[in-house]
């Protein structure tokens, strides 16, 4: 299980500038990033390197935020493979809120999913040998460097 | 009557109505003795300002039923407009009370021309608001048609307007405009046989007013009440526009400055009190309409010699009128509870878009309420909405903002944002 940080934003140019900024200035990398939005309002999602560091510079710039548990997956490049793995999570009655790519290349895939129980989702991927990544895992994300 | 004949019947009627309610009011008995006086003490109008003023906070402590001057059994109808927190202002009247109310709103609609060849279509609310069965029962008791159209289904009204050949509509000056814009858009305005309009229960100005004459080809006058003392009909203004004409054999109007509550000689400006001198129900007395305006006594253009109202200059309170709805900050307010038990900070922006009162309420998310999942957010949204829905009884568009967007000082953060330019 990792954590994800969530930002509140309004719709409007340049505040998801500024909350990076913010990020910048703090020296906190993004490891991965999705924006969900509605007509006024928008979630910035973040997967940052240093997540302590990450959520005092959101604060320090007047953004209201919030940490999540999410899931980060690697799954193999196979065609039909993450439809397996919901057919897995929907038989053992786990809801997936939301989800979003991480990284992709020829080896694999690192996906982040919201789901309504994290723990058994672990689990269920875990059976269905899918690599779950850890919070130290995340600088590997894109790729081992 | 001249003044000496008006002031004559006032001071007589309301002795009256001081032993009365002496007698038969707990709450009054108790706010009297408190001052020190005895009905006697009341010997006409020139001893009116010894008297305690009641406001709508004693309303609010004699829910529901706790200033009510008769029994229930003698109590036909109660109706009631929104409170500064969760209870409304409840009225009560009599069955006298309501012949009463018919015939001040009867005189309105007569002083704007309307008799009983009319046929009068009532555009306001019907229910616990007074302005659908008051405009209604004073068109009744003046013989003419009423179609009680309440609100909310534009395309009827105007079907119905042009099919019955209606001559007269009482609704709020606003959907009365936005009647009109209705009525152009469909190239209708020639096919109807509209000659009056009686707005009232929002503030409007004289350029509305003009707007609404010229567009649909009608006369249109100002009616204003307030369900505490009657409703619609308190007072109208006449064809001169000169004022609006109160209604003297059944109130007293006085002008105090809001600060020291002392009374203001006539043409100054000040908060409006009323005295209910016929009222058998709920009697007020020199009751704060928290409407800031002056009055002006002699005889008016029309002929008529009743004091007239002039033009309403705001509030001592911080009540909005949206959508001819008051509503009291404090309401919105109570309704962020809801969220967590907790007031966010919030802002209350009010504005007049082609003719319609927007009303928003934006709401700083908070970290102990924020979530990242979207659905989340906008049922928290629709839950306030809901809630400010059921407080004030009209609709809210909330807005989430991030933190800091809104204004905060120090001392008194500013709540409202009212950019309607009505004064």
């Amino acid at each position: 299980m990792v954590k994800q940080l969530s930002v509140f934003l309004e719709n409007k140019p340049g505040t998801l500038n500024k909350a990076l900024l913010m990020l910048k200035n703090n020296d906190v990398n993004i490891v991965a990033i999705s924006l969900a939005d509605t007509s006024e309002f928008g979630l910035a999602r973040l997967i940052v390197d240093d997540l302590e560091k990450g959520r005092s510079a959101i604060r320090e710039g007047g953004y209201t935020s919030t940490l999540a548990d999410v899931i980060a997956v690697r799954l193999a490049q196979r065609v039909g493979y993450l439809q397996e793995i919901l057919d897995k999570l929907s038989a053992a009655g786990i809801n997936v809120e939301y989800m979003y790519t991480a990284s992709t290349g020829p080896d694999g895939a690192d996906l982040i999913m919201k789901t309504s129980d994290p723990a058994k989702a672990e689990e269920v991927l875990a059976e269905a040998k899918a690599e779950v990544l850890k919070q130290d895992d995340l600088r590997k994300l894109g790729g081992d460097n | 009557m001249s003044r000496d004949q008006i002031e004559e019947l006032q001071s007589k009627r309301l002795v009256k109505q001081i032993n009365r309610i002496y007698h038969n009011v707990e709450y009054y008995r108790k706010k009297m003795q408190e001052a020190g006086l005895e009905p006697s003490d009341i010997r006409g109008i020139e001893d009116l300002d010894k008297l305690p003023f009641t406001t709508y906070e004693d309303i609010a402590k004699a829910y529901p039923f706790g200033l009510s001057a008769v029994p229930l059994s003698e109590a036909v109808r109660v109706h009631a407009s929104s409170g500064t927190t969760g209870k409304p202002k409840i009225a009560i009247y009599t069955r006298k009370d309501i012949d009463i109310w018919s015939e001040c709103v009867a005189r309105c609609f007569s002083m704007a021309g309307i008799t009983k060849n009319d046929i009068i279509q009532v555009g306001y609310g019907y229910g616990l608001f007074t302005g659908g069965l008051g405009a209604h029962y004073g068109a009744e008791n003046l013989g003419a048609l009423v179609i009680p159209m309440s609100t909310g289904n534009t395309k009827k009204l105007i079907d119905m307007m042009i099919d019955c050949g209606t001559t007269a509509i009482a609704c709020t000056p606003s959907y009365l405009l936005h009647v009109a814009e209705a009525l152009e858009a469909e190239g209708l305005v020639d096919k109807i046989k509209l000659k009056y309009a009686i707005c009232g229960a929002e503030p409007w100005t004289d350029n509305m007013r003009k707007q609404i004459e010229e567009r649909l080809h009608i006369k249109a006058v100002d009616i204003y009440g307030l369900t505490e003392i009657m409703g619609p009909g308190v007072a109208a203004d006449c064809k001169y526009h000169k004022g609006l004409h109160i209604w003297e054999d059944h109130f007293i109007p006085e002008i105090i400055d809001p600060d020291t509550l002392e009374q203001l000689p006539a043409g100054q400006t000040g908060e409006l009190v009323i005295t209910t001198i016929t009222k058998e129900g709920m009697p007020l007395i020199r009751y704060r309409t928290r409407d800031l305006t002056s009055i002006e006594i002699g005889k008016c253009d029309c002929g008529r010699t009743m004091a007239r109202i002039q033009r309403f200059k705001g509030r001592s309170d911080d009540m909005l009128v949206i959508r001819g709805v008051n509503v009291f900050p404090s309401q919105v307010e109570q309704a962020l509870l809801e969220i967590d038990g907790t007031t966010p900070n919030y802002m209350i922006n009010v504005d007049r878009v082609d003719n319609n009162d927007t009303f928003e309420v934006q709401i700083e998310v908070e970290e102990r309420f924020f979530s990242d999942e979207i659905r989340k957010l906008e049922e928290l949204r629709s839950k306030v909405e809901n809630s400010i829905h059921q407080m004030t009884g009209i609709k809210a568009k909330v807005r989430l903002v991030e933190p800091n967007a809104l204004p905060h000082s120090d001392g008194k953060t500013k709540h409202v944002n009212d950019a309607r330019k009505l004064v």
